[in-house]
Formats: C-alpha cells, structure tokens, sequence
C-alpha cells in the first residue's frame, strides 16, 4: 500500500492590520501560496497568549507561523514586539519539551508585502515538511514521511508554490 | 506577596513519571500575581506536560484546577474530588500551598511545581524583586524603610560595606547599594540621626534557623 504523503498543518496568526491584508493583497494579486496553512485573524499579535501557541502543537499544528507588523509600525504601538517575546519564550520552551523550535517562527509583514507574506508562508511549510509531522499527534508518519512537492501544470508561473524557493524571506527569529 | 518561579519540564516530567494520572492544582493567590501558578500556567504547564510525555511515550493523563488559595482548608476542600480521582497532585501553589494540600491528603503525593522564591513585589510588568527574608526581627523602622536584611547583600546593619560604586552593589552590580537607599530615605525623612545609632547583633533566632516557626494567638483561639 502506498504511503500517505505528509502534508504539513500550518497555523498562521496574522494581525489584522497588516499580515492579514497581505493575505488579503496576495489573492487580489493572485499570488498563490502552499493551501497547508490555516489562517486566523487576530486583532493585533500582541494579542497572542502563551497558552494559545502551546495549545496548537498540542491539538496537532506541525507548525505555527505569527505574522505580525514590521516593528514600529504596530497599530497598537508596541504589540508585535510583546508578541516576538512570547514567541521567543514558547521556542525556548519547545525546546525544554523536546519540539523543534523551528516549527514556530514569527515574521514581520507590512500590508502591502503580499509576496514576502507568501514566501514567507511558503519557506514555514517547507521548513516543517523537512521537520516531519508533529510527533505529538501524528507519532506513527514520524519516520515516514514522503516528500512531495505540487507541481501543477496549468498554474501561474509567479505562483510562490511552483517556486518555493524562490525567495528567502529574513526571519525575525 | 511570595513570588515563585516555574521548574523546567523535563524536571517536572521526572517528578511525575510513575504516575499515569495528574492533577496540575493552580492557586489563585501570590503565585497567580506572580505568573507562576494561576490559571493561565496550570493549561500552559498541564499542556506542557502532555506534549513531553507523548513525546517519551509516556502515557500521562492531566487534568487541570485551579483553587482560590492552596494555604486554605476551606478551598483545598474545592479539590477533593479531582485530588480524588487522580494518582498524584502537582501543585503549582508555593511551598505553604503544597504542604497544605499534602497534609490533608494522606494518601496522595503531592510534589511541587514551583521552586518558591521570595517574598517580594512587583516592581514593574514583568519584573518581582525581593523585599524581605520574613526574618523573623523586623528592623525596617531603624532604616527608613529599606530592609538591609534582604537587600544588602552582606546583610550589614550599621552602614555600608564601601565597596560600592556609583551607588551600585559591589557584589551585584545590577542592583542599588541598599546603605545608599537607605542614607537618601533617612536623609529625605529626616532622620540622618538614626545612623548614629550602633546596631547590636541581630537575633536571628526569630529567624529559620531553629527548626519551624509557630506564632499563637491565644485570644484568637476558639
């Protein structure tokens, strides 16, 4: 029987006043990225608790991804900034619990940064397809996994998907 | 109010792997204040706990409850039943809290969660310092107010040790000189007259040494 392929599972917290939009621009400017990431909406990533990154590893995400703004261009001041300290903090206790701290990463996007968001998005999926699948919830693909990458025939050649390597956005962390 | 800090995840895994169920007992008290042991890091360190130990293969089941006060009979009786149905109890309470909760559970371990600090404030968000070692001998009203018990780092009692520099600690750098706090404060009240005064040798034992401290009240005694 043939193995399943490992789809990686990326959460995106993406503020709503700019990674959001960019999203948002990304569609309107029909940028594709990986459909492996989940996006929510969140009034600013300095809305981000502790207890809400743990929780997503711990109900099955391969991986998080915070986009927030760039720094000091928050909406709400300083709120991207308390969000890379407890980012900064989950990573390091990823690490005491034996996790990666690669599967958790923030960026900082402005609005109108829709094709860094997607590279962004698209270097996050990659980086967890070559971590694996959460040992957490899924333990059985941990040795298994079979990489697999789309290749669709009829997309757009700009499409960040048919080239994910495109472009190494600078990471925050 | 007594601050405490968290213990590492691979610590507390080790101290509950002979169990199979857990109770993470949060107190909403000091340690709530002092983001250590409320409601909030009982789901993150009950949390914590499941992703390790899945990751061992360890087969640990945890549930969480947090208490008004873990140093009150009134409200550990709130956590009979979950202390009930569960193997053990980690207690993210301070030390008085997991002795409380110990002694009125015969039959249950209960380990403690937190490494229990100090008695201390919080001086800005994020930030607690130490104000006092509860020595038992209170000598605050003789240095305007600053405790060079807790916060000389050679407990000095008549002036500074003159190793300080720029009004900095010479054995902590990144903490005031207290005999420089203490002379600006005496000065502000004035009361500079009060360091004329030569300090006996303090009775330290009010202090920890000697065993447990007990106080009674005889008038509060029913």
């Amino acid at each position: 029987m043939e193995e399943v392929a490992f789809e990686p599972r990326v959460l995106a917290f993406c503020c709503h006043y700019c990674a959001y939009a960019a999203a948002d621009l990304a569609g309107t400017m029909r940028i594709q990225y990986p459909p492996n990431v989940r996006i929510i909406r969140t009034p600013c990533t300095g809305r981000l608790e502790t207890e809400f990154l743990i929780k997503a590893f711990e109900t099955g995400a391969d991986g998080v991804l915070v986009a927030g703004c760039l720094e000091g261009g928050c909406h709400y001041t300083s709120g991207n900034l308390y969000a890379k300290r407890r980012v900064q903090y989950m990573r390091d206790m990823l690490e005491e619990m034996g996790l990666e701290k690669e599967r958790l990463r923030m960026v900082n996007i402005s609005a109108a940064m829709a094709r860094p968001l997607s590279d962004a998005i698209t270097d996050m999926v990659e980086t967890v397809r070559k971590l694996g699948p959460n040992p957490v919830t899924r333990n059985g693909h941990k040795s298994k996994q079979v990489e697999t990458r789309v290749e669709p025939s009829n997309a757009n050649p700009q499409s960040a998907i048919c080239n994910p390597k495109s472009k190494q956005v600078e990471k925050t962390l | 109010m007594i601050v405490a800090e968290r213990k590492k995840i691979p610590e507390l895994l080790d101290i509950v792997k002979e169990h199979q169920r857990l109770l993470v007992l949060g107190c909403g008290t000091c340690v709530t204040v002092c983001l250590a042991g409320g409601e909030r890091e009982v789901g993150i360190i009950s949390s914590a706990l499941r992703i390790a130990s899945r990751l061992q293969g360890v087969d640990l089941a945890v549930e969480e409850l947090t208490i008004e006060r873990q140093c009150d009979n009134v409200f550990i009786e709130q956590a009979a039943d979950a202390i009930e149905r569960n193997d053990a109890v980690l207690s993210l309470g301070c030390g008085a809290g997991v002795q409380a909760v110990a002694e009125r559970y015969h039959n249950k371990p209960v380990y403690a969660g937190l490494n229990t600090t100090f008695i201390g404030i919080l001086e800005e968000q994020g930030i607690w310092t130490e104000k006092c070692a509860a020595c038992g001998a209170c000598v605050l009203h003789e240095y305007g107010g600053i405790c060079p018990v807790t916060r000389c780092a050679k407990r000095m009692l008549n002036g500074p040790c003159g190793g300080s520099r720029e009004d900095r600690c010479e054995v902590r750098p990144d903490v005031p000189c207290a005999w420089q706090l203490i002379y600006a404060r005496l000065k502000e009240i004035g009361q500079l007259d009060k360091l004329q005064r030569i300090a006996p040798p303090k009775d330290w034992s009010h202090s920890i040494d000697g065993g447990q401290r007990l106080i009674v009240r005889q008038d509060h005694r029913i």
